[in-house]
C-alpha cells in the first residue's frame, strides 16, 4: 500500500462523516445567520448581516468574558488536581490501571441532573458539607456555597475532571519509569525530573485535557442554572436561549458562529504552543 | 336465542372481527403523542386503545421551549399530539404547524367550561383543546414569613429579614410577567419602555434573591431554604402536602392564566385517531385524575364538579373559579416582541 | 529511595482525596434513593418504595436500554473511526485545517448541532429513530476519541514501524501487533471518554430522536420527569448501574488479575 491510499483509508471513513454529518448541517445553521428571524419564529429569508451587527454587543462580550474566566478556573483546577492523580494511576501496578481509570469515570454513567440535585444537597446552606464543618466547629455562620460563582466551579471541575485524567493517563502512561530513573541517576531531584522530563514530554496530553475541560465548560448550560441558581448567565446559557426561548435562530446562529470563531483562534494558539514546547519526534 | 340468531351473530361478529383485523383497517391506526412525563394518568393509553382500538405511544419532553424547537427544525413529522402552553400553541397556528380541529369530531368538547372556549390566544379553540390550567403567584411559608404578603412587591421588594430567602421563576415570560404586573403592565406587553422598566425593577430584586429556580423551588420551601418563592399554583400544591404551614396568593396587581393545550400537528397522518385521542382525554374522569394527581385545575367542568371536597379544603387554589382565572391575563404569544424579552432576561441574570 | 516512598504516601492521599471528591456526591444520590419522600433534595425516611416503582416503570427500564445501545455502538464507530483518523493526521503533512475540523464537533454549542442535525435529517427526508442519534452522537466522539489518541501518537518512534515493515510483515499486521499495542491506553482513554459523554447527551438525543419510546434515551426520559419532579426512581436507576459496573469492575480484577496496559514483549 503506498503512502496516499493509506492516507486515505486513514483519514477517509473519519473525514467523510464529518464532512456529512458535520460540515454539512452546521453550514445549514451557518447559512441562517445571514436571515432574520419571523414574526413568529422560523425564518425569514431577508439576507442582511443585521445579526452580526447585533451580536457585537458590549453585553454579550461581558457575558462571554465571564464566562472565559469561569471555565478557565475550572480548567487550571483540573490539570492542577488531576495531573497528580494521573501520574499516580499511571504509575500503579501494570494490573491495576484499568480498574482505576475505570473507577473514575464510573460516577459518571449516572446521570447528571441527579449528581447535580446531589451537589445541592452537599452545598446548600443547611447541607452536609456546612454542617459537617460547623459540628467540627471550624466555622460559625453556614458558608455561602451554593448559588454562585464558586458552585459553577466546583460543579464544572467536578463533571470535566475524569475527562483530564484520562487524557492525561494516555500521555503519562507512556513514559517508562526508566526516564524517571535514568534522571535520578543523572542527579536530578525530584522536582527537577518532573519539570524538565516529565512535564515536557506530556505536553500534548496536557494541552488536549485543558481543551476539553475548558471547551466542555464553556458550553454547559445546566451546571450555571442549577448550580449558579441561574445567577450567572454563561456563554452556553445565552446561545440556548436564542434557539429555543426567543425562537431566533438567525441571531443565535450568529452568536454561536463568532463563539466558534473565537474558539478555533484560541485552538490554533494551543496548537502551535503545543508544538512549541513538545520535543521534536523521532522520525525513522 | 334460536339456533339461527346464534350462527348469524357469529358470522357478523367473525366479519366484524376480519374486518378490524385487516391491515389498514382500525386496528392498525397508531398515534404519537409527546407531552411531559406524568402528566396523563399511567394507564390511560392502555385503556384509550382497549376502548377504540388505536394504538398510542408516549414520547415525552422536558420543556416547551425544546419541544416547540423540534417540532420547528423537523414540521412535526413522526408527532401527531403534543401538549404545549398556550403561547407556544398560538405560535404553533401562525407557523401552520398545528391543524384545525374539527369540531364534529370531539362532542366531548362539552365537558368544558363554556368560558374555555373564549381563550385569547385561541379563540373557539379552533387549533388546540385546554387541557389544564391555572396561574402563577406567591407560594410562602405562613411560619417564615411575617403578615400576610399580597402583592408582587413583597417579592420584589422584600422585607430585609426575607432577604436571600426568596426564588423566583426563571422562564422569560414569567420572570419579567412578575416585573410587569408589579409595575401595572399586561402580562403580553410589547412595549419597549415598559419592558425596559420591568427589567430595571428586576434586576434590582435580584440582590435580595436566593436563586432562579424553576423546578425544586417547592422543596426550598418545604427544607426552609427558601420563605418566599414565584410559583405555579398546582406546585405551591405539592409544597402544601409536604408542609401545611405553605400557603398561596395571587398578588392582588393580578397575574396570568397559563393553558397547558392538546395540539394535532398538521403533519399528523392520523388526524382522525388524533381527534379520537382527544376526544377521550376530554372526558371527566381523566380531568378527575390531572386535579386529584397532579394537583392542577382543569377546565373540564364535568371533573371539577366530580372533585372530593376534602381535596378543595386541603387545597384553596383548586377551588378557584373559572371566572376568577379568566379575570386573570391569558398568557399568549408576543411575536417579535420575544427578542426584547430574551434580551431583558438575559440583562437581568448577567447582572451582578 | 527514601525520598521517592514519601511522594509516593502524599501521591496516594492525593489521588485517595481526588476519588473521595469524585465519589462524595454519588454516596449522597445512592442514600437518596432510599428516601421515603419524592423530594430530590430533603431525607425523611428510610424507604426501599422506588426500586419497587422502578421495576414497574417499564418507560424508564427501556430508556436505560436504549441509552445503553446508543452509547455502545456510537462508542464502536467513534473508537474506529477516531483512531484511524488521528494515526492518518500524525502521518505526513501537518495540516492546520484538517486539525481544526476534527476539533470543530467539540466547540460547536449542543443545540447549534442538535438543531443543525435535525434540520439536515428532514431535509433528507430521513425517518429519525435510535439510529439518528446514534449517528449524531458518533460526530461528536470521534472528535474526543481523535484527540486523546494524537496525545499517544506524539513523539511515536516510528523506527519501530519501519523495522517492522522492514522485517517483511505486513501494514494490517503491523498495526496489529505492534501500533495498536502502543497506543491501546489512548484508545481505551478514547473510548471510555466517548462512551461517558455518550450516556448523559440529552439535547442533541432529544432533536434528532424519533418520535416515540422506541428512540428515547434515559437522560430524555429523566429531564422529561423535571417538571412533575424528578423522583428517587431515578437515583436507584443511577445506583443500579453504578453498583452492577463496581461489581463487574472488582470482579474482572479478581478473575483476570488485570491484564497489563503495557505489552510487556517491548520492555519498556
Amino acid at each position: 500500500m503506498n503512502l496516499s491510499l493509506r492516507r486515505l483509508v486513514l483519514l477517509g471513513p473519519g473525514l467523510t462523516w464529518l464532512a456529512v454529518f458535520l460540515v454539512v448541517p452546521c453550514a445549514l445553521v451557518f447559512t441562517y445567520s445571514f436571515f432574520e428571524r419571523g414574526v413568529y419564529g422560523g425564518i425569514d429569508y431577508v439576507f442582511g448581516l443585521g445579526n452580526y451587527a447585533r451580536a457585537i454587543d458590549a453585553l454579550y462580550l461581558k457575558i462571554f468574558l465571564q464566562s472565559l474566566k469561569i471555565a478557565l478556573t475550572a480548567t487550571v483546577l483540573a490539570l492542577v488536581i488531576g495531573y497528580p492523580a494521573a501520574y499516580f494511576i499511571a504509575g500503579a501496578p501494570a494490573n491495576r490501571q484499568k480498574a482505576l481509570l475505570l473507577l473514575a469515570i464510573l460516577p459518571f454513567w449516572s446521570n447528571y441532573l441527579i449528581r447535580t440535585y446531589a451537589w445541592m444537597v452537599l452545598l446548600n446552606r443547611e447541607g452536609l458539607i456546612n454542617r459537617g464543618l460547623a459540628a467540627a466547629g471550624v466555622i460559625d455562620t453556614p458558608l455561602p456555597l451554593l448559588y454562585n460563582d464558586f458552585a459553577i466551579v466546583v460543579g464544572l471541575l467536578y463533571a470535566y475532571l475524569p475527562f483530564m485524567i484520562l487524557t492525561l493517563y494516555a500521555s503519562i502512561a507512556r513514559l517508562g519509569p526508566e526516564l524517571r530513573e535514568a534522571s535520578a541517576d543523572l542527579g536530578a531531584g525530584w522536582a527537577q525530573t518532573f519539570v524538565r522530563v516529565t512535564v515536557p514530554l506530556t505536553v500534548p496530553g496536557i494541552a488536549a485535557g485543558c481543551v476539553f475541560v475548558f471547551v466542555l465548560s464553556i458550553g454547559n448550560f445546566i451546571t450555571p442554572d442549577l448550580l449558579g441558581g441561574g445567577r450567572r448567565i454563561m456563554v452556553g446559557n445565552l446561545i440556548y436561549d436564542q434557539f429555543l426561548s426567543a425562537r431566533d435562530w438567525p441571531f443565535g446562529a450568529s452568536l454561536a458562529f463568532i463563539l466558534i470563531g473565537i474558539m478555533m483562534m484560541l485552538l490554533f494558539a494551543q496548537a502551535w504552543l503545543v508544538n512549541r514546547t513538545a520535543p521534536g519526534a523521532a522520525r525513522g | 336465542m334460536t339456533k339461527k340468531t346464534g350462527i348469524f351473530s357469529a358470522i357478523c361478529a367473525g366479519v366484524c372481527l376480519a374486518a378490524l383485523g385487516s391491515g389498514g383497517g382500525l386496528a392498525a391506526e397508531k398515534i404519537v403523542i409527546s407531552n411531559w412525563d406524568g402528566y396523563m394518568p399511567g394507564d390511560l393509553l392502555e385503556n384509550f386503545t382497549k376502548e377504540t382500538g388505536v394504538a398510542a405511544e408516549l414520547a415525552v419532553h422536558a420543556t416547551n421551549e425544546e419541544i416547540m424547537g423540534k417540532i420547528t427544525a423537523s414540521g412535526g413529522k413522526g408527532f401527531d399530539i403534543i401538549f404545549v402552553s398556550s403561547p407556544f400553541a398560538e405560535a404553533l397556528t401562525k407557523l401552520g404547524l398545528a391543524a384545525e380541529l374539527d369540531h364534529a369530531k370531539l362532542p366531548n368538547l362539552k365537558n368544558l367550561y363554556p368560558d374555555a372556549a373564549r381563550l385569547g390566544y385561541d379563540e373557539g379553540n379552533t387549533h388546540s383543546v385546554p387541557y389544564a390550567w391555572g396561574t402563577t403567584g406567591l407560594c410562602y411559608r405562613s411560619d417564615l414569613v411575617s403578615g400576610t404578603p399580597d402583592s408582587w412587591n413583597d417579592m420584589l421588594k422584600p422585607k430585609p429579614e426575607l432577604a436571600g430567602k426568596i426564588t423566583m421563576l426563571g422562564t422569560d415570560r414569567w420572570l419579567l410577567g412578575a416585573g410587569l404586573k408589579a409595575l401595572g403592565y399586561s402580562i403580553n406587553s410589547t412595549d419597549e419602555a415598559q419592558i425596559t422598566a420591568a427589567r430595571d425593577l428586576l434586576i434590582e430584586a435580584k440582590k435580595s434573591l436566593l436563586a432562579y429556580d424553576d423546578t425544586t423551588f417547592y422543596a426550598k420551601l418545604v427544607s426552609g431554604e427558601a420563605a418566599l418563592v414565584h410559583a405555579w399554583d398546582g406546585w405551591c400544591n405539592y409544597g402544601i402536602a409536604e408542609n401545611d404551614k405553605i400557603r398561596f396568593v395571587i398578588p392582588k396587581e393580578g397575574s396570568d392564566l397559563w393553558v397547558d393545550t392538546m395540539v394535532v400537528l398538521a403533519a399528523s397522518e392520523n388526524q382522525d385517531a388524533a381527534h379520537k385521542f382527544i376526544d377521550y382525554v376530554l372526558r371527566a374522569d381523566t380531568g378527575k385524575w390531572v386535579a386529584e394527581n397532579i394537583l392542577y385545575k382543569v377546565p373540564n367542568k364535568a371533573a371539577m364538579d366530580g372533585l372530593d371536597p376534602s381535596l378543595l379544603q386541603t387545597y384553596p387554589n383548586m377551588a378557584m373559579t373559572p371566572a376568577s382565572l379568566l379575570a386573570l391575563e391569558a398568557m399568549r404569544d408576543i411575536g417579535g416582541a420575544q427578542k426584547a424579552y430574551t434580551r431583558a432576561v438575559t440583562e437581568i441574570t448577567a447582572a451582578q | 529511595m527514601a525520598k521517592a516512598r514519601k511522594q509516593h504516601a502524599a501521591l496516594r492521599l492525593h489521588a485517595g482525596l481526588v476519588y473521595v471528591f469524585l465519589y462524595a456526591p454519588i454516596a449522597v444520590l445512592v442514600v437518596l434513593s432510599f428516601n421515603r419522600s419524592g423530594l430530590p433534595t430533603a431525607w425523611t425516611g428510610f424507604s426501599t418504595k422506588w426500586y419497587a416503582a422502578l421495576a414497574d416503570n417499564a418507560a424508564i427500564l427501556n430508556s436505560v436500554g436504549n441509552t445503553l445501545i446508543v452509547a455502545g455502538v456510537s462508542t464502536m464507530l467513534a473508537t474506529v473511526l477516531g483512531t484511524l483518523l488521528a494515526l492518518g493526521l500524525e502521518q505526513g503533512r501537518r495540516s492546520s485545517v484538517l486539525d481544526a475540523v476534527v476539533f470543530a464537533p467539540m466547540i460547536i454549542p449542543d443545540i447549534v448541532l442538535a438543531i443543525a442535525l435535525l434540520s439536515f435529517y428532514t431535509l433528507l427526508n430521513m425517518t429519525l429513530g435510535l439510529h439518528s442519534i446514534i449517528l449524531s452522537h458518533v460526530v461528536f466522539n470521534i472528535a474526543f476519541v481523535c484527540a486523546v489518541v494524537r496525545t499517544r501518537l506524539r513523539d511515536f518512534d516510528h523506527a519501530v514501524i519501519d523495522a517492522s515493515i522492514d522485517l517483511g510483515a505486513s501494514q494490517v499486521t503491523t498495526f496489529r501487533r505492534i501500533t495498536l499495542p502502543l497506543i491501546f491506553p489512548g484508545v481505551l482513554s478514547g473510548a471510555l471518554l466517548a462512551f461517558t459523554l455518550s450516556i448523559d447527551e440529552f439535547i442533541i438525543a432529544f432533536f434528532t430522536a424519533g418520535a416515540g419510546p422506541a428512540s428515547t434515551t434515559f437522560p430524555m426520559q429523566v429531564y422529561a420527569m423535571i417538571r412533575f419532579g424528578v423522583t428517587p426512581e431515578v437515583n436507584a436507576v443511577a445506583t443500579l448501574v453504578i453498583g452492577v459496573s463496581f461489581t463487574l469492575v472488582l470482579l474482572s480484577q479478581r478473575l483476570g488479575r488485570g491484564a497489563p496496559l503495557r505489552p510487556r514483549a517491548l520492555g519498556r
